[in-house]
C-alpha cells in the first residue's frame, strides 16, 4: 500500500489519475474498477523480458486479449492489438528469437507529447495510458509512437470488459493491466507465461531495490528497444 | 492614397445565371456527400475507410494537409502588395484574403470530420496539452482565421485603411508561422525515418506557395470567365512567373530533403524506398510529383508561347494541384507504409502486426467522398462570399507601374 505523498503532484496529474483510477465511464454500467492503492510515484512499474525463454507460444497474447476483451474480426490490418509476438532473425549470426512487443511505457512517452488533448498520459507510477473520455480519435500518438504500441478502435465495440473499458474512434494499448496491478496482481500476460513453465516475463517495481526485477536489472545484462531514442521504456529485453 | 486604389472598383458576382446555381447545387452535393461518408465512418467505425493501424492518417488528411497549406500559401498575393509594397496585387488582396479563410475553413473540416471522434471537437478546443505541435496548430489555425479576417475587413472598409498594413504584416507572419506548425507534425517525429527531420517546415512553406498560387490562378482565371469580367494579361503574367518560380523552390527543397537522408548511410532505405524501389510510391513519386507537379507545369509556364495563354496556364495549375496532392501523398502515405526500423540489425521473420514489412493501403471511396467535401466547402464559401461581399475587382486594369 502507498504511503503519504511528500511532493503534491502537480493538479493536472492529479486529476488524470483520478479519472484514470476512480471511475472512467465509457458506457453507461462500464466502470474501471476502484480501487484501494493510490497511485504512488516512488514506484516505477515494469517488465523483463527474455527472449531466450520466450519461444513459439501466444500464450501472452491469448492471455491479453481475453483479459481486456480485445475480439478480432479477421480484419489483421485493422483489428487492435495490445500485444504481438515478434519473430527475429540476427542478421549477421542468423540466431533466430522471438519476443513480445506491447506498449513499453516509456518514460518520456512521444504519445504523450504529442497528444493535442492530454488524453495520452503518464501515471506516476510509469504506467501510460490513454483516457477514452478525451481521446478524440486524431491518431497523432500512433504516428509518434516508436514502437507501433498503438491500435485505433476501427469497429463498434459490443461485448467489452468493465475493468478495460474501450470505445469505437478512441485508441488504446497495453495498459500494463493496470486494473490488476491496483489490486496486487500481476499482468494477466506475466501470469500465462509462468503458467506455461517458461517464465520469460518478470514484472515488478524497479525502483524498490528489493523487488526481484530491480535485483535481476541491477546484476543482469538488459537492454531497451530503440535506445537511441532515449525514452527509457519501462519494458526491458534480454537476449535480442 | 495609391493610385491603384483609387481606380479599383469591385462589383458583386451577378449569381443571376444558371450556370452560377448549376455550381452552387454541384458544390452542396459535393460537401453533402462528404457529411454522408463522415458519418458513416463514424457510425459503422474507421475499418470501412482504407486507413488502418499501420496507415493511420489516409486520403483525408491528404486533401486537408493540401487545403491548409494553400490557404497559407494563397495569402501571398494580399501579403506582397501589403508588406511587400507591389502595388500590383492590390486590386486582388480581398480574393487573396477571402481564399485564406475557405481553404482554411474547408482543410479544417475534413481534418475534424475524419476524428475518430468528431462530436468531441469541444474538447479539443477545451483540453490543451502544450506539449503538443498539433494543440499549438489548433490555436495557429484558429488564430489564423480571426487575423485574416481582420485583415480583410480593414482591406475592405475604408476607416480601417490606415490600419491595414499592419494588419497585412501580422497575418504573414502569422502564416508562416502556421506552415512552420504544420511542417513540424511531421517533423517531430522522431522515430519515422521519412519524418523526422527539420527541413520538413522550410519545405512545406515552398509547398504551400506553390499549392497557394496555384489554386490563386485558377479560382481568379475562372470567376473572372465566370463573370465575364477583364482579367489584365500582365497581371496574370507575374502570378504564373511566381508559380514556377514557387515550383522551382519548391524542387531545391525536396533535393534538401533527399541530401539529408543520402548523408546518413543508415537512412539510405529512404531515399531507395522513394526513389528507387518503393513501388507505386516510387512510381508516384516519378510521374505525378516530378511529372506532373513540376515537369509538366514549368514547360507550360516557361513555354514562350503555351506560357502566355491563360488555358494553358490553368492547365499548368491544374497540374500543380494534382501532382500536389500526389507528393503528399507519397510523403505522408508513403512515410507511414514504410516500415519502422526497430531492430537494425535483425530481420523480421514474422509478427501479426505487420511489423518490418511496407503497410498496405488503399484509399476507400470514403475518404475521397470526405476529401473531396473540404474542397466543395472551400469553393462554395467562396463563390458565395464572392456573390455578397464587393470581393472581385471590376476589372484588374493595366493602370500599375509595369515591373
Ligand atoms: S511505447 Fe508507444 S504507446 Fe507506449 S508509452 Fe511509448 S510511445 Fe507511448
Ligand atoms: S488519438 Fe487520442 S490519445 Fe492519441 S493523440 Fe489523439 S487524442 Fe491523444
Amino acid at each position: 500500500m502507498s504511503e503519504s505523498k511528500p511532493i503534491q503532484p502537480p493538479r493536472r496529474d492529479f486529476l488524470k489519475q483520478v479519472a484514470a483510477v476512480a471511475g472512467l465511464t465509457l458506457a453507461p454500467g462500464v466502470f474501471l474498477q476502484t480501487v484501494s492503492a493510490a497511485v504512488n510515484a516512488s514506484q516505477r512499474w515494469g517488465l523483463l523480458i527474455d527472449s531466450n525463454k520466450c519461444g513459439d507460444c501466444q500464450a501472452c497474447v491469448t492471455a491479453c486479449h481475453t483479459e481486456n476483451g480485445i475480439t478480432d474480426h479477421n480484419r489483421p490490418e485493422t483489428d487492435a492489438q495490445w500485444i504481438r509476438k515478434v519473430d527475429l532473425r540476427h542478421k549477421t549470426t542468423g540466431r533466430v528469437h522471438s519476443l513480445p512487443m506491447m506498449c513499453q511505457h516509456c518514460e518520456h512517452p512521444p504519445c504523450v507529447d504529442v497528444c493535442p488533448t492530454g488524453a495520452s498520459f503518464k501515471r506516476q507510477d510509469g504506467i501510460v495510458l490513454v483516457d477514452k473520455h478525451i481521446c478524440i480519435g486524431c491518431r497523432y500518438c500512433m504516428m509518434a509512437c516508436p514502437y507501433k504500441a498503438r491500435s485505433f478502435v476501427h469497429e463498434v465495440i459490443t461485448d467489452q470488459k468493465a475493468h478495460a473499458p474501450r470505445g469505437k474512434g478512441t485508441v488504446e494499448s497495453c495498459t500494463l493491466c493496470v486494473h490488476r496491478v491496483d489490486t496486487g496482481r500481476l499482468p494477466s500476460c506475466v501470469e500465462a507465461c509462468a503458467a506455461t513453465g517458461r517464465g520469460a516475463m518478470l514484472f515488478g517495481d524497479m525502483n524498490d531495490p528489493n523487488s526481484e526485477l530491480a535485483q535481476r536489472l541491477r546484476t543482469e545484462y538488459s537492454t531497451t528497444i530503440r535506445a537511441d531514442l532515449r525514452l527509457n521504456p519501462g519494458v526491458r529485453y534480454q537476449g535480442i | 492614397m495609391n493610385p491603384t486604389n483609387k481606380i479599383t472598383v469591385y462589383r458583386k458576382l451577378e449569381g443571376q445565371s444558371v450556370g452560377f446555381y448549376i455550381l452552387l447545387v454541384v458544390l452542396a452535393i459535393m460537401v453533402a456527400m462528404g457529411l454522408l461518408a463522415a458519418w458513416t465512418m463514424e457510425h459503422e467505425g474507421h475499418w470501412i475507410s482504407g486507413m488502418n493501424n499501420q496507415v493511420v492518417w489516409g486520403m483525408p488528411h491528404i486533401f486537408a494537409i493540401f487545403l491548409i497549406l494553400a490557404a497559407s500559401g494563397v495569402l501571398n498575393v494580399a501579403s506582397v502588395s501589403t508588406v511587400f509594397g507591389q502595388e500590383v496585387y492590390k486590386p486582388l488582396g480581398r480574393l487573396s484574403g477571402l481564399l485564406a479563410i475557405t481553404l482554411l475553413v474547408g482543410g479544417l473540416m475534413v481534418l475534424v470530420l475524419d476524428l475518430g471522434r468528431p462530436d468531441r471537437l469541444i474538447i479539443a478546443m477545451t483540453h490543451y496539452n502544450f506539449k503538443s505541435i498539433f494543440a499549438w496548430n489548433i490555436v495557429l489555425y484558429n488564430g489564423f482565421m480571426a487575423v485574416v479576417f481582420i485583415y480583410l475587413w480593414f482591406m475592405m472598409e475604408k476607416r480601417m485603411q490606415p490600419y491595414y498594413p499592419i494588419a497585412g504584416r501580422i497575418a504573414f507572419i502569422w502564416r508562416l508561422i502556421l506552415t512552420t506548425g504544420t511542417g513540424s507534425i511531421f517533423g517531430f517525429l522522431l522515430a519515422r525515418e521519412p519524418y523526422g527531420t527539420a527541413v520538413m517546415a522550410p519545405m512545406f512553406i515552398a509547398m504551400s506557395l506553390m499549392f497557394g498560387k496555384a489554386m490563386f490562378l485558377l479560382i481568379l482565371m475562372s470567376s473572372y470567365r465566370g463573370s465575364q469580367r477583364m482579367l489584365n494579361h500582365a497581371v496574370v503574367m507575374r502570378l504564373k512567373n511566381l508559380l514556377a518560380m514557387f515550383i522551382i523552390t519548391a524542387l531545391y527543397f525536396l533535393t534538401v530533403y533527399f541530401i539529408t537522408f543520402a548523408y546518413f548511410t543508415e537512412q539510405h532505405g529512404v531515399v531507395r524506398f522513394f526513389l528507387l524501389d518503393g513501388g507505386h510510391y516510387t512510381t508516384l513519386f516519378w510521374l505525378g510529383q516530378i511529372g506532373l507537379g513540376a515537369a509538366l507545369p514549368l514547360f507550360i509556364l516557361y513555354h514562350p508561347r503555351l506560357g502566355e495563354q491563360f488555358s494553358m496556364i490553368a492547365v499548368a495549375s491544374v497540374s500543380v494541384v494534382i501532382g500536389g496532392m500526389i507528393q503528399l501523398y507519397v510523403l505522408i502515405i508513403g512515410g507511414q507504409a514504410y516500415p519502422l526500423d526497430m531492430f537494425p540489425e535483425m530481420e523480421i521473420l514474422a509478427s501479426s502486426f505487420h511489423d518490418g514489412v511496407v503497410a498496405n493501403y488503399a484509399p476507400s471511396h470514403w475518404e475521397f467522398m470526405l476529401g473531396l467535401a473540404g474542397l466543395a466547402m472551400s469553393l462554395l464559401m467562396t463563390v458565395l462570399a464572392m456573390r455578397i461581399f464587393d470581393v472581385l475587382p471590376e476589372c484588374v486594369t493595366e493602370e500599375v507601374p509595369a515591373l
